[in-house]
């Protein structure tokens, strides 16, 4: 069924975002977006009102009548109306979950990745083996009062009696649901199918039980499909039921509400997929960043739930150390100033950098925040731990050992930023500057940021199940992805490998579509910016005898490379990316890494504060 | 006329003040409408569940978890106390007779025969709710809570650690610019809310806390200084939950930032009147501000004053706070509202606000101003 017209909303903890794609001559285009305060908290409470405000921005903008009274028009007949109208959300707190399992590494992990897949914030991980006594989980499991708890456990036909005392002690513990009180807590057990009778006898008086395949049949293998399928159902059915106004919006949707991040993690799923390429997401906000990754066609998602910009900008202080962000400042700033500047943002969490200085403070916290953040994602994006594998006397000199991180940086094709501060930033230059030093790609990659956010919109789209709907929704999704969602920064190209300072690392021989060529060579410590549109260019990239571009240590590789706002990025500052402790030169290296991207408007202004 | 959108701090001469006073779980309330309360007067009770011990009893009589039932000399539901024996098992001919003992005072919840377990749980754990301020029960929560109203004067802070607390109010700085120091806190402050001007050391706050202080008021603090008061780097503004003994509430944020005058002058004119403050924060969904509560006499009650303020926005002439860098804490008053994007120091495109300061009209971000609610 071609579609006209959708509309698609995702309300946040703050905002509601509309926006309404429209079928243009074939092409599926975004035309409009409209925003307005969500009203899920006193003294609304009714997430529909700040829904509607939303969507009469959207018609005013559009200059067509979507609305009749407080009903969205469905379908679109004579201009009027949207054949679709669709929603995310992650208001009120989101969805927050504690998962329990046997072993923390095994079982413990898989539901974890469960939780985290469908939208969750994972707010603690109860195992057998986690270190604490059984009354000091009881006594975490009463303070947390989640949303809802997934049970794993056991592999099919193994261990009863540990997931059986994890039901003991969720029972002792008697917990309560975060919202409201007149309902019982949803719990999900997802473990050994041999314990589910006596699950049911522990725990089946106090809470809300459902039972599904078990996520983790074998040591070998995952299961979390059903896992993450009920979480969703369960999300709708009694979370969102309970928040304020939901059962109304519900009724709207055509297709059901998914929670922000699962609706991201499935549209990057969906692109690596497509493009049969790795893609890492990141969505740096105010109270967390999330960051999704496919590498080898797994997917994982990640939530540092207290590395944010404003809310929880102490906490990255906190955690990476003022030294390391004060690595990234190119001026002397007083310490103790500093941290009282800092914690003044995360008591007034919504104010803005008026000044050059303000705004390079928070660019360098930006660049902890998204270290720190995929730290903690590579370390959870790993193989599966307790997996028996068969040595060969050939593996006995490399000991690598299960759970392995699934990150290949030199693997990655595609590195997309969102969040105000990546996508707001005054200029693309900034962006590109702190994904680079952040995340340190390696070989060729190219960069990307999504400009307004419109990812959960779109991966709830391209998720409709109904059968009339679902390929030509799928299909809307992904064009308006490629055409409108994303801006696209260009490629970063960085050699990897040790070689002598100032050393030749790279030649790069480019031919653009206009048939004009350029070569750049790249020496160990350049840092160069070259204007490119988006468009192919042949590249051949030759690295020097032990850098590896990609194709492994010394071989050449020919390919088609992009250019974007910010063009192309050589980067021969090494792997990791190692800054001077002394403050003369790290100064001088961070003005000269400035200048070459232009990165801020008053270069003299920096040297200045020097 | 443009109109702008700015969360605000409230500093109320008068305002119509509510507060629920909740019980975590449900319980009992022992107050009625209309009853009259003091801050120290229990409103609702209840116990909650004690905490859980979980005796591995089969591990520890060396038995199968299904034996456990046999073992068991103690019925489930009954009360056992400390050292009492609650399950033993017989040895090779009656000999070596080997037996478990409860390590706690409190009932026999639950027994497990596949993981072997016995569930003991202590005796309840009684909680109180009182009513933190001076008023009247307004509503009855059915078996939650009440909510408590009075007419008071009402100050928002930006930041507070340490809970509510209560006392009478004492100047102890002469002006809004003055620090407190170590040497102006004595003992006469015990059981006092101490206020001050922009600023108070940890050398100081610690005086405070040795001289059983109830609560400061004051500027600020350096944001540096909580971790030696909470033992942890404060990396989200959620607090509330401190024990410090001395509550803490800044009315103007981290580092020495003179009161705002008029928070100051209102709390001048309180002197030795009782107040009820809360340090508490979280900002987050459900923003939650520190403040100050002083209930009013009869006589302090003025019928010329709007209770309620409803104000949500700022318009020229509106009284505001700058609340960052390069003017941060100066107030002033908004000149003119364009509606034109403009382009910052930073290159940042904002709606601004012109804001005159001291003669001076100064360009700010309009989501760098905080609203000084005041009437």
């Amino acid at each position: 069924m071609k579609l006209n017209s959708i509309l698609a909303t995702d309300c946040g903890s703050t905002t509601t975002k509309a926006i309404l794609i429209e079928n243009i001559e074939g092409e599926y285009r975004l035309t409009v977006r409209g925003e307005a305060p969500t009203t899920v908290e006193a003294p609304f409470e009714d997430v529909t009102k700040g829904v509607l405000n939303a969507v009469m921005e959207v018609e005013e903008l559009a200059g067509r009548k979507l609305l009749d009274g407080d009903n969205i028009m469905s379908p679109q007949k004579d201009g009027v109306g949207v054949d679709i109208y669709i929603s995310t959300s992650s208001a009120g707190g989101g969805l927050q979950m504690m998962v329990a399992g046997a072993v923390k590494s095994m079982t413990g992990e898989s539901a974890e990745r469960a939780a985290l897949s469908a939208g969750s914030i994972v707010m603690d991980v109860i195992a057998s083996n986690d270190g604490r006594l059984p009354h000091e989980k009881i006594k975490r499991i009463r303070q947390l009062r989640p949303d809802m708890i997934l049970l794993a456990g056991g592999t099919d036909g193994g261990t009863v009696s540990h997931v059986v005392e994890l039901a003991e002690i969720l029972r002792a513990a008697n917990p309560k649901p975060r919202l409201g009180q007149n309902y019982k807590l949803p719990v999900i057990y997802a473990g050994n199918t041999k314990a589910q009778k006596q699950i049911q006898e522990v725990l089946g008086d106090i809470v809300d039980l459902d039972m599904v395949e078990n996520i983790r049949p074998t040591l070998e293998g995952e299961n979390l499909g059903p896992s993450r399928d009920k979480v969703h159902d369960l999300f709708m059915e009694h979370v969102m039921a309970q928040a304020p106004g939901y059962k109304k919006l519900m009724s709207w949707t055509d297709a059901p509400i998914m929670p922000t991040p699962g609706a991201v993690g499935s549209l990057i799923e969906m692109i690596a997929k497509e493009q049969d390429i790795s893609v890492v997401g990141v969505d740096i906000g105010g109270a967390t960043t999330d960051i999704f990754s496919v590498f080898s066609g797994k997917f994982n998602r990640t939530v540092s739930a207290n590395l944010g910009m404003s809310y929880s900008v102490c906490n990255v202080l906190a955690e990476a150390g003022l030294d390391n962000v004060l690595r990234w400042v190119p001026l002397d700033i007083d310490r103790k100033e500093l941290t009282n500047r800092i914690g003044n943002k995360m008591i007034r969490p919504t104010t803005v950098p008026q000044s050059l200085e303000e705004l390079i403070i928070e660019q360098a916290i930006a660049r902890e925040a998204l270290r720190l953040s995929f730290e903690q994602h590579k370390a959870f994006a790993v193989a599966l731990k307790g997996v028996q594998t068969t040595r060969t006397i050939s593996d006995a000199f490399e000991q690598s050992g299960s759970g392995q991180s699934l990150v290949n940086m030199m693997e990655l094709d595609l590195l997309v930023g969102s969040g105000g501060v990546l996508s707001h930033a005054p200029r693309r230059a900034q962006s590109a500057r702190m994904m680079i030093d952040a995340f340190q790609p390696e070989g060729i990659t190219q960069l990307a940021v999504d400009s307004i956010f419109m990812m959960p919109q779109l991966g709830v789209l391209a998720n409709i199940d109904k059968e009339s709907l679902s390929k030509e929704a799928r299909k809307a999704a992904l064009e308006v992805f490629h055409k409108d969602c994303l801006i696209r920064l260009g490629t970063c190209i960085a050699p990897v490998g040790k070689t002598k300072s100032k050393a030749l690392i790279l030649t790069a021989d480019l031919t653009f579509t206009d048939g004009t060529s350029k070569t750049i060579q790249l020496r160990e410590g350049d840092f160069i910016q070259m204007d490119a549109p988006h468009e192919p260019i042949k590249a051949k990239l030759t690295p020097a005898k032990k850098m590896d571009i990609g194709g492994g240590v010394g071989e050449i590789i020919q390919t088609e490379i992009y250019g974007g706002v910010t063009g192309l990025v050589f980067d021969g500052r090494g792997r990791p990316l190692d800054i001077p402790t002394d403050q003369g030169k790290r100064l001088e290296l961070l003005r000269k890494w400035s200048e070459a991207v232009s990165e801020y408007p008053d270069v003299k202004a920096i040297e200045v504060s020097i | 006329m443009a109109h702008a959108y700015t969360p605000g701090l409230k500093v109320l001469h008068q305002s119509e003040v509510e507060k629920n006073r909740r019980l975590p779980i449900k319980g009992e309330v022992l107050k009625e409408q209309g009853d009259n309360v003091l801050p120290n007067d229990i409103v609702a009770k209840t116990d909650l569940p004690g905490n859980v011990q979980m005796v591995k009893v089969s591990n520890l009589l060396n038995i199968g978890p299904g034996d456990i039932h046999d073992a068991m000399i103690v019925k489930n539901g009954v009360a056992i106390s400390k050292g009492q024996i609650i399950a033993e098992m017989a040895g090779l001919f009656g000999l070596f007779k080997s037996d478990v003992k409860s390590p706690i005072d409190g009932t026999l919840e639950s027994v497990s025969d596949v993981t072997g377990v016995a569930v003991l749980r202590e005796a309840p754990i009684p909680v109180e709710v009182d009513a933190y301020m001076s008023g009247s029960v307004k509503e009855i929560i059915p078996e939650e809570g009440v909510v408590i109203g009075a007419k008071a004067a009402f100050i928002q802070g930006i930041f507070g650690i340490g809970g509510e607390s209560r006392g009478e109010i004492v100047i102890v700085s002469s002006s809004r610019d003055d620090e407190i120091k170590p040497e102006m806190i004595t003992t006469e402050h015990e059981g006092k809310i101490i206020v001050g001007g922009s600023f108070i050391s940890l050398e100081a706050y610690q005086k405070a806390r040795a001289m059983k202080v109830a609560g400061v008021v004051v500027g600020g603090f350096n944001y540096f200084d909580l971790e030696a008061l909470l033992g942890y780097t404060l990396g989200v503004a959620i607090t509330g939950t401190e024990s410090l003994g001395t509550s803490l509430v800044l009315t103007e944020g981290y580092g020495k930032i003179q009161m705002s005058d008029r928070t100051f002058s209102l709390l001048k004119e309180h002197e030795n009147h009782f107040a009820s403050i809360n340090g508490a924060t979280q900002i987050r969904a459900g923003v939650i501000r520190p403040e100050i509560v002083i209930p009013l006499d009869e006589n302090q009650i003025s019928d010329d004053i709007q209770f309620e303020s409803q104000e949500i926005g700022i318009d020229a002439g509106s009284l505001v706070r700058i609340i960052r860098a390069p003017y941060f804490g100066k107030i002033g008053k908004v000149t003119r509202l364009p509606s034109d994007l403009e382009k910052m120091e930073s290159e940042t495109m904002v709606r601004v606000a012109e804001i005159e300061v001291d003669g001076e009209i100064l360009k700010v971000p309009r989501s760098n101003l905080e609203m000084l609610e005041t009437n």
